[in-house]
C-alpha cells in the first residue's frame, strides 16, 4: 500500500462550465497520483436523461477532457471520469470513448488502457423484479415502484458505488469512463484499490466530489488536491486565493443534502457525525473520524428514471400597462379559456410563469403583491404531438394580446411580443424513478469493458 | 426587543436540490456567536418555515443545525419532482430569498 496518495480533482461536473487553468495546472504540479472526477448529477432535471441529450456543450466536455487526458498520460497515473455527459447513459459514455480515442490520436498519445463500464438499466429487468414479488422500494416518501410508473419511463440508469471502478483498476485501467454512478465512488474506488480504509476512503470521494466548492472565497470550476493517509484526508485548495477552511470543508458536506451526517452509496452509508476539522495549513483543511458502515444484507442500487410528459413549446409575452399588470390573473384566465374552447380540458399542459410577481418560487412565494413596474410571462404549452403542443401554446400565448379587461386604456393589444411565434423546446419529461432495488451481485447492472487505445 | 436581519448575521443564506424531489435550505454563519444566537433565539423552526414559503409541516423532511460548520440547514418537499412541466427552478437554487428578512432579536 502507498502510505499516502494525492488524488486532483478539477472539476465538480466535467463539462458544464469549463475548468479553470491555472489552479488545474498548479495542481497537476503537485504529481497527484490521480486525475479525476465526476461528469454528471440528477441536478440538472429529467430531460437530459429522458431525451438522452447532454445539457453541457461538447466543446467544453472535450476540453476538460483533454487537459486531463494529456497531463495524466504525462504523469502515467490513472485518469477517471463518473457519470459521463451529464446523465451517464450508455450513449454518452460511448461518446466519451470515442472523445478520449480522438483526443489520443490528436496528441499521439502513446498506448493506454480504456476502461469503461455501461450503467443503464433495462426495463424488463425491472418488471421481471416486480412481478418476481422483489420490492422496489421509493426513495424521499416515493412509494414502491408499480409497473404502471415503470410502464411511463422511458430511460433508467443505475447509480454505481465502487464496484465496476474497483474491477477495471485490477483489470488494469490507465483511463476510465463511467456511466452514471455516485460521484464519492470516483474518488473511493482508487483510494479502497489501494488498501486504504473504507472510513477515510469514502469521505475523500465526499469532499472533493464539487471540486473548489469546498473552498472559499466561492469560485467553481477550480482545482483542489485531496490527500490520504492511513489516519487521515486532507484537501487543499489549488487557487491562490482559495483556502479550505474548517469552515468551507465542513459546510460542504451540507451540500445537496437533506442531512449533513449521512452519506448513501451502493453498498454502504458513509457517517460524517464525528468527522473532526483542523486547519492544517493556511489552505488546507485536516479531516479525521469519518465511519463508512457497509450495508447488512443485499446491496441496494439507487435508480434515476426519466419518462416523457409529451412535446413541448415556449410563448414569451412582456406587459407594461400598471392596470393589466393588475389584472394578469385575469389576462392568464381568458387566455386559457380561449384555448379551452377549441382543445376542452384535458390532453394538455398549458402552465404560465409570472416573472415580476411569483416566477421563480410560484406557491413558495411569500410576497403576494406585485411591485415590478412589467412583468414578462412565459407559457408552457406540453400536448401529446408537436402540433398540438404548438397550437396550444401559440394560443395561450397570443390570446393575452386580446384580454378582454373593461377598463384597459390600450385597446391595441395587452402583451408586447419579442417573438410572434412560439419557440419548440425539448420535450417535457418527469422523474418517474427516485427508488432503489437489491442486487445479488454489486456488478450485476454495471457491464464493464476494456480497449487498448493509441 | 432589538433584532437583526438573518442576512446580516449569515455568511451563506442557499438554497438547493437535495435529489430530484426535495429542496435543502442552508444557513451558514462566519462566527459561532451568530451561529449560537439564532440557534438559540428559536426563531428559525417548522412554524416559520411553513408561513415563510406557504406549506405545510409534512412538506418538511428534516431541520438540522450542524455545530461544526456553524450551520442550520432545513429540506422540503417539492410540489413536483424538480424539471417537470410547470417548475420553475430546475436546481432548486432561488428559493431562499424569504429567509434573508427574518428578525432575529438581539440582547
Amino acid at each position: 500500500m502507498k502510505k499516502e496518495l494525492k488524488f486532483l480533482c478539477p472539476n465538480g461536473h466535467l463539462g458544464f462550465a469549463p475548468t479553470k487553468e491555472e489552479s488545474y495546472y498548479l495542481g497537476v504540479k503537485e504529481k497527484p497520483d490521480f486525475i479525476l472526477c465526476d461528469s454528471g448529477s440528477d441536478d440538472i432535471g429529467p430531460v437530459p436523461l429522458g431525451a438522452d441529450i447532454c445539457t453541457s456543450l461538447k466543446s467544453t466536455q472535450t476540453h476538460d477532457l483533454e487537459i486531463m487526458l494529456v497531463e495524466a498520460r504525462k504523469l502515467g497515473v490513472p485518469m477517471i471520469i463518473g457519470s459521463a455527459g451529464d446523465t451517464g447513459t450508455n450513449s454518452k459514455v460511448d461518446m466519451y470513448v470515442e472523445i478520449i480515442k480522438d483526443l489520443a490520436k490528436k496528441h499521439k498519445l502513446p498506448k493506454f488502457k480504456l476502461g469503461y463500464f455501461y450503467s443503464e438499466v433495462d426495463k424488463e429487468y425491472l418488471f421481471k423484479k416486480i412481478e418476481a414479488g422483489v420490492e422496489i422500494e421509493g426513495l424521499d416518501g416515493r412509494a414502491n415502484l408499480t409497473k404502471a410508473e415503470l410502464e411511463k419511463t422511458d430511460r433508467i440508469v443505475g447509480v454505481a458505488g465502487v464496484h465496476p471502478y474497483l474491477k477495471l483498476l485490477e483489470m488494469g485501467a490507465d483511463v476510465i469512463i463511467g456511466g452514471r454512478c455516485s460521484d464519492v465512488a470516483v474518488f473511493a474506488a482508487p483510494a479502497l484499490y489501494h488498501g486504504h480504509s473504507p472510513d477515510l476512503a469514502y469521505y475523500l470521494g465526499k469532499v472533493l466530489e464539487c471540486a473548489s466548492f469546498c473552498a472559499e472565497p466561492y469560485g467553481g470550476k477550480e482545482s483542489v488536491l485531496g490527500t490520504i493517509t492511513e489516519q487521515d484526508v486532507k484537501v487543499k485548495a489549488m487557487h491562490p486565493q482559495q483556502r479550505c477552511t474548517v469552515a468551507s470543508v465542513a459546510g460542504h458536506a451540507m451540500y445537496e443534502r437533506s442531512n449533513p451526517f449521512y452519506e448513501y452509496v451502493a453498498g454502504g452509508m458513509l457517517d460524517m457525525s464525528q468527522c473532526v476539522y483542523e486547519q492544517y495549513d493556511e489552505k488546507t483543511c485536516r479531516i479525521t473520524g469519518s465511519k463508512f458502515i457497509p450495508v447488512e444484507g443485499k446491496v441496494k442500487v439507487k435508480l434515476e428514471g426519466s419518462g416523457k410528459v409529451g412535446e413541448r413549446y415556449i410563448g414569451i409575452a412582456g406587459i407594461r400597462d400598471p392596470y393589466t399588470i393588475k389584472n394578469i390573473d385575469k389576462v392568464i384566465d381568458w387566455a386559457k379559456s380561449q384555448v379551452k374552447d377549441i382543445y376542452g380540458d384535458e390532453g394538455y399542459l398549458l402552465n404560465y410563469l409570472v416573472y415580476g410577481k411569483n416566477g421563480v418560487m410560484g406557491d413558495l412565494e411569500p410576497v403576494r403583491e406585485i411591485k415590478s413596474h412589467e412583468l414578462c410571462v412565459i407559457v408552457e404549452g406540453v400536448a401529446p404531438t408537436a402540433q398540438m403542443a404548438e397550437e396550444i401554446t401559440m394560443t395561450g400565448t397570443r390570446q393575452m394580446f386580446y384580454a378582454r379587461l373593461p377598463e384597459v386604456k390600450g385597446t391595441a393589444g395587452s402583451v408586447a411580443f419579442v417573438l410572434d411565434e412560439v419557440i419548440r423546446a425539448t420535450p417535457a419529461y418527469t422523474w418517474t424513478l427516485d427508488h432503489t432495488v437489491a442486487v445479488d451481485d454489486p456488478m450485476e447492472l454495471f457491464k464493464v469493458n476494456m480497449m487498448e487505445i493509441g | 426587543m432589538k433584532t437583526k436581519k438573518l442576512a446580516d448575521l449569515a455568511k451563506t443564506i442557499r438554497s438547493k436540490n437535495a435529489g430530484t424531489d426535495k429542496i435543502t435550505f442552508d444557513i451558514i454563519f462566519r462566527e459561532k456567536e451568530n451561529y449560537e444566537l439564532v440557534k438559540n433565539s428559536g426563531v428559525l423552526n417548522n412554524k416559520l418555515i411553513c408561513s415563510l414559503f406557504n406549506i405545510k409541516e409534512k412538506d418538511i423532511a428534516d431541520f438540522v443545525e450542524f455545530d461544526p460548520a456553524y450551520a442550520i440547514k432545513f429540506t422540503i418537499f417539492r410540489k413536483k419532482p424538480s424539471g417537470s412541466p410547470g417548475e420553475s427552478d430546475i436546481f432548486g437554487c432561488q428559493q431562499y430569498p424569504p429567509l434573508l428578512d427574518v428578525e432575529i432579536p438581539i440582547k
